[in-house]
């Protein structure tokens, strides 16, 4: 648990951090360190470079900005977990947010932080990909928006290129309802997720006019379940069962200590409907 | 004999706590000496190969670093010290092959850790890899034998009616159990189980710290260890040192459960070091280093059968295992199995047959965790009784009534020899089931299952043989013979009285969280009427604290805290003397209490505890002839093991859907004799209960068949959270023991030995409509889920 030598800069604004990464490859970013620096201490990851932007002021802002929610780099889980204006728009992310980790975990990591870790069994890139969200990421050449659909390329890889830093999380107010529902690998919510499901829709008439679903844990990434998607579009509530049979479409199952393939897959589909049962209930 | 406590069983607030939940309190890691080296260790990357070389030239040339060691340097130190020798040895560092994965080979010295950590990585080791043995079915072959110095990779085999030959002389019950299973009304049920293998997971690591002194030739060992006066009988005997030579200071130490009751290669190789490099020497344990370099618990997979009649008379028990020794055999390795076989038949009156065989496999050594063999007795005998119980369709408390030892059998024998002295198993159950409401439990489980919830009832009951023990054991190899100190079990304490009228209270445990210093704080201030703030216990520091065997086995209130009990009386019966003559009354009827003492009758008549002392150390105020001071040491040697008992119910809800199990409730009904602090009891019946959680829902030390250990992070290895746990129902009955004055019986391992087959137990229940028997711990919800799936299919 002894990292190897590295050096470390404590970044005063995003500007002088991405210009540490970008003139040092292979340098990271460090925001609440919750994930970095257990790599950096089995030392699976040995970056020569550590960049902290926890330091950077002004970044740790949840703000409505009418039509999106904007949550800064440095907002924590908890943060997250309690906010009234996530809790109402984005109620998938809140829950996601709350069954991360534990207090210790939840006051330091960031939502940016997790998202940019694309970790395969994270809990809230599933309710990025429900939700819709939008990732802005600053490098040496300004910004750029990724689609969250776009954003989680593979295990632990995400869209951004080394220089680049997520400064912001947009979440769109899509109207709708949304629900996050998870087996954890301590049974329950806790831990990270076995199978985890994110839904986001939007009813008319008692019809799903649109929506997206986020399933975490099981495959190599998080991902959405585009066949599912395609099957409840214009379905009603019983609806959800049929199109939860068709999660796993495009979705390669992976075997580990807490299942078995046809374990993951099936836990997929049931937490697939749990949550569009959820979220249809608060759509309606 | 039962005496009377004021102080004792009282909720009196640890001691311990301000310090430890404020942050202060001091652990090894916490102590800094002027001049520190650190250690890294070079680790195998193999279950089994042979090293063909070990190149540390790029190491020593890394910055700070100032030595590599490897077995050449220390081979004539070892192999490390075991109680019982049976089996491979460990030698201090790998000597020419590897045995498991993890397994030290070469020892980095540095400046810091970070150079040592680099320089470890820069030792070159060439292995020329072996196949591996691992799994104890494959092991059990011999296909890959490990050790070629042994005939077989089967250690020993533990034969319950012949466990100690020469000592006792046993039935043996086959022929009686092979007639019985003839019998036509007898209904014969037969399991296959696995009791997992455990890490221990102290949250304080291990940690080391050697300053050898070569100017005053002695060495002072910082260890987190539960047993610090083994561990100096053990550094003098490989050092060929006086036991007076070795200071081992055991501070703080963050949890234990057995995993710190062993001596270990680093204890002796910083020791080594420090001699060699003249200055101190440090090695603290990393998490993910922890499930290489300390043992592992369980292991076993074993057969239970239940022979019994249709009425729920059971005729037979057998118990047909194997269980997992891992590489080399260490202080108690081989001997655990034999502290299951004291619990092997738990309450019942009933014909015992055990055969356990010890396997050596390419993984971790297992020895002592938290229970150490009685977690595995009582897993294997209460889950085969809840199978009968269901086979036959009686009520699982009935089944055990029927079978248990009844009030009026004691002081009963085991199956294997030992005495129980006392028990009143029916009485408990009884309170058990009526606390819980067992009936209203079946009656929401039936409705809960019209709506289609499947609610399961767990019901179990335990012995926990504990109190260790009688001085007899120690000829079994329960001494600490192997490591250079012919003793027994006997437990030790000192009470001094300071000349301001304090005391201190010098006591030979080796606590690790269990609260001494609040209990025996207790014990002494009942006896003396000196207020628990003016009474400090030391310990763990072995030039002075009396001579003592260590924590574990739920053995140091019944055995050390008796001996301090007694200590404390004999400062009592010298005290009366002087405060008669200061009183002018007769010591008979000195009572002491408040901070001092009275004549009895004449409460104004006092004097307090300063005046007192100051009479013990002026011996011209005192009575003529006495000598000065005021202090007493007691031995205590237990005449018998102490057999506290209970049962346990759990309430479980399963999502069949998921297999994810809820606990809704968990209810206890322990027996611990006489109880010195409730709050102290409780909080170790919520540690052990939450460990025995662990292992039916959450942990497993999982190897591959390569032996690669796959679970050495808390990411692979789930460990209970509070979140995860419900609140405990504890209650409990007291039936005393008089196996010591204080009628006190032990309840460090209660809470481990009694639920975790509780657990199962209730699962098995809730999922019995779906056909579903047994599933083996832990009880992740994808084996539940698979079991589900199985028997719909069946
Ligand atoms: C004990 C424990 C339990 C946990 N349990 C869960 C759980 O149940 N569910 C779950 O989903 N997660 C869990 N986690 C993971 C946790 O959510 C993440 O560690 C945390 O959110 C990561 O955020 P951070 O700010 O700490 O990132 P860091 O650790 O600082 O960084 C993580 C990675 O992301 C990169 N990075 C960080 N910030 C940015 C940025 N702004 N732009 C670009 N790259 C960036 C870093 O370079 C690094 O590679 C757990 C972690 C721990 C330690």
């Amino acid at each position: 648990m002894y990292p190897r030598q590295f050096e470390y800069v404590a970044a005063g604004s995003i500007e002088e951090a991405v210009g540490v990464l970008a003139a040092n490859p292979g340098a990271k970013v460090m925001s609440g360190g919750m994930s970095l620096i257990p790599m950096m201490k089995l030392r699976l990851l040995s970056p020569e470079t550590v960049v902290d932007i926890g330091r950077v002021s002004g970044l740790d802002a949840i703000e409505d900005k009418g039509d999106y929610i904007s949550v800064g780099a440095l907002v924590r889980h908890g943060a997250v977990a309690t906010s009234a204006v996530i809790g109402e728009h984005a109620t998938a992310l809140g829950q996601a947010a709350s069954w991360t980790g534990d207090p210790q975990v939840r006051n330091r990591g960031t939502l940016c932080g997790a998202l940019a870790h694309a970790d395969l069994a994270a809990d809230t890139p599933a309710a990025a990909l429900a939700l819709g969200m939008t990732m802005v990421a600053q490098g040496p050449n300004g910004t750029r928006e990724i689609a969250a659909s776009d954003f989680f390329v593979d295990s632990l890889m995400s869209a951004l290129s080394p220089d680049e830093i997520l400064v912001e999380a947009r979440i769109p107010k899509r109207g709708g309802g949304s629900a996050y529902d998870k087996l954890g690998r301590r049974g329950g919510h806790s831990d990270y997720a076995v199978a985890g499901v994110a839904s986001w829709v939007a009813m008319s008439d008692g019809v799903v006019t649109d929506c997206a679903i986020g399933i975490t844990g099981v495959g190599t990434k998080p991902t959405l379940a585009v066949g599912a998607m395609e099957a409840l579009r214009g379905q009603g509530p019983d609806g959800i069962a049929a199109a939860a049979d068709r999660a796993l479409e495009g979705i390669t199952v992976l075997e580990d200590l807490y299942g078995s393939e046809a374990y993951k897959a099936h836990l997929a589909k049931v937490y697939t409907r749990r949550s569009l049962e959820q979220a249809v209930a608060a759509a309606s | 004999m039962t005496i009377t406590m004021s102080q004792v069983g009282g909720i009196v607030r640890r001691k311990e706590d301000p310090a430890l939940i404020q942050g202060r309190g001091v652990y090894v890691d916490d102590i800094k000496l002027n001049g520190e080296l650190t250690v890294a260790f070079v680790r195998s990357p193999f279950a089994r190969a042979r090293i063909r070389s070990v190149d540390t030239s790029a190491a020593l040339a890394i910055p700070g670093v100032r030595a590599v060691y490897t077995i050449d340097d220390v081979r004539s130190l070892g192999p490390l010290l075991a109680q019982i020798p049976i089996g491979k040895l460990r030698p201090l560092l790998a000597d020419g092959v590897v045995n498991h994965v993890g397994e030290a080979v070469a020892m980095v010295v540095a400046q810091d850790r970070y150079q040592a950590e680099d320089a470890a990585e820069a030792v070159l080791v060439e292995y020329d890899q072996l196949p591996a043995s691992v799994g104890l079915k494959f092991s059990a072959t011999d296909e890959v034998k490990i050790h070629d110095d042994l005939e077989s990779n089967i250690l020993h085999t533990w034969v319950s009616h012949d466990w100690w030959p020469g000592v006792f002389e046993l039935e043996d019950y086959r022929p009686a159990i092979a007639a019985a299973k003839e019998r036509d009304d007898v209904v014969i049920v037969s399991q296959e189980m696995v009791n997992q293998r455990l890490i221990p997971v102290a949250i304080e690591p291990r940690a080391v710290l050697a300053d050898w002194s070569h100017g005053y030739d002695r060495v002072t060992l910082y260890t987190s260890s539960q047993i610090p006066h083994a561990v100096s009988g053990a550094i003098a005997k490989t050092f060929g040192l006086p036991v007076n030579a070795v200071h081992v200071i055991a501070p703080e130490v963050g949890g234990g459960f057995g995993c710190k009751l062993n001596v270990y290669p680093d204890e002796i190789l910083v020791c080594f070091a420090s001699h060699q490099l003249e200055a101190p020497v440090r090695w603290t344990e990393t998490r993910r280093e922890a499930g290489y370099s300390t043992i592992h618990g369980r292991g076993w997979i074993g057969t239970a059968t239940i022979t019994g009649t249709k009425d729920g008379e059971i005729l037979g028990y057998e118990l047909d295992a194997m269980a997992d020794m891992g590489a080399y055999s260490q202080n108690l390795t081989v001997a655990i199995p034999v502290l299951g076989l004291y619990a092997a038949s738990g309450q019942y009156n009933i014909p015992v047959e055990w055969t356990v065989k010890c396997v050596t496999t390419n993984t971790q050594t297992t020895d002592a965790y938290r229970g150490a063999g009685r977690p595995e007795a009582a897993y294997y005998l209460e889950r085969a009784i809840d199978m009968y119980a269901a086979e036959i369709g009686m009520h699982p408390g009935d089944v055990r009534k029927k079978n248990y030892f009844k009030k009026e059998d004691f002081p009963a024998t085991t199956p294997i020899g030992l005495t129980m002295d006392s028990g009143d198993y029916i009485t408990t159950l009884d309170k058990l089931l009526i606390d819980a409401d067992y009936a209203g439990l079946k009656e929401m489980q039936a409705q809960a299952r019209s709506e289609g919830r499947y609610i399961g009832v767990g019901l179990s009951s335990y012995v926990e043989v504990c109190g260790f023990g009688p001085s007899i054991l120690a000829e079994f190899g329960f001494g600490w013979d192997g490591y250079g100190l012919p003793t027994s079990f006997s437990g030790s304490g000192l009470v001094r009285i300071n000349p301001d009228g304090s005391a201190t209270v010098f006591i030979g445990t080796g606590p690790s969280g269990q609260g001494h210093e609040t209990t025996w704080a207790q014990i002494v201030s009942d006896r003396l009427g000196i207020g628990m703030e003016r009474i400090r216990v030391a310990h763990g520091d072995t030039s002075d604290a009396p001579y003592g065997i260590g924590t574990f086995g739920s053995r140091s209130a019944a055995v050390d805290g008796t001996a301090t009990y007694e200590a404390a009386e004999k400062v009592r019966s010298k005290a009366a003397d002087l405060v008669a003559h200061m009183l002018e009354a007769s010591a008979e009827d000195i009572r002491f209490a408040d901070g001092g003492a009275h004549v009895v009758g004449a409460p104004g008549h006092t004097v307090t505890w300063a005046e007192i002392a100051e009479v013990a150390y002026k011996p011209h105020k005192g009575p003529e002839g006495i000598e000065a001071g005021l202090e007493a040491h007691a031995m205590f040697s237990p005449g018998n093991a102490t057999w506290p008992f209970g049962s346990n119910i759990a309430v479980v809800e399963v999502d069949v859907e998921t297999g994810n199990v809820d606990i809704l409730r968990y209810v206890a009904m322990d027996d611990c004799g006489n109880v010195i602090n409730p709050m102290i009891v409780d909080g170790q019946l919520h540690g052990g209960i939450a460990q025995g959680i662990g292992q039916a829902l959450f942990e497993e030390a999982v190897y591959d068949p390569d032996g690669n250990l796959l679970s050495t992070s808390l990411v692979d290895y789930p460990l209970p959270t509070a979140t995860d746990l419900p609140m405990f129902e504890l209650d409990r009955t007291v039936t005393l023991t008089d196996v010591n004055p204080l009628g006190v019986k032990g309840i460090g391992e209660a809470g481990t030995v009694g639920s975790a087959q509780t657990i199962v137990n209730a699962v098995v229940d809730a999922l019995a409509p779906l056909g579903v028997k047994h599933i083996d711990m832990p009880l992740r919800p994808k084996k539940v889920w698979q079991a589900i799936q199985d028997a719909q299919e069946a």
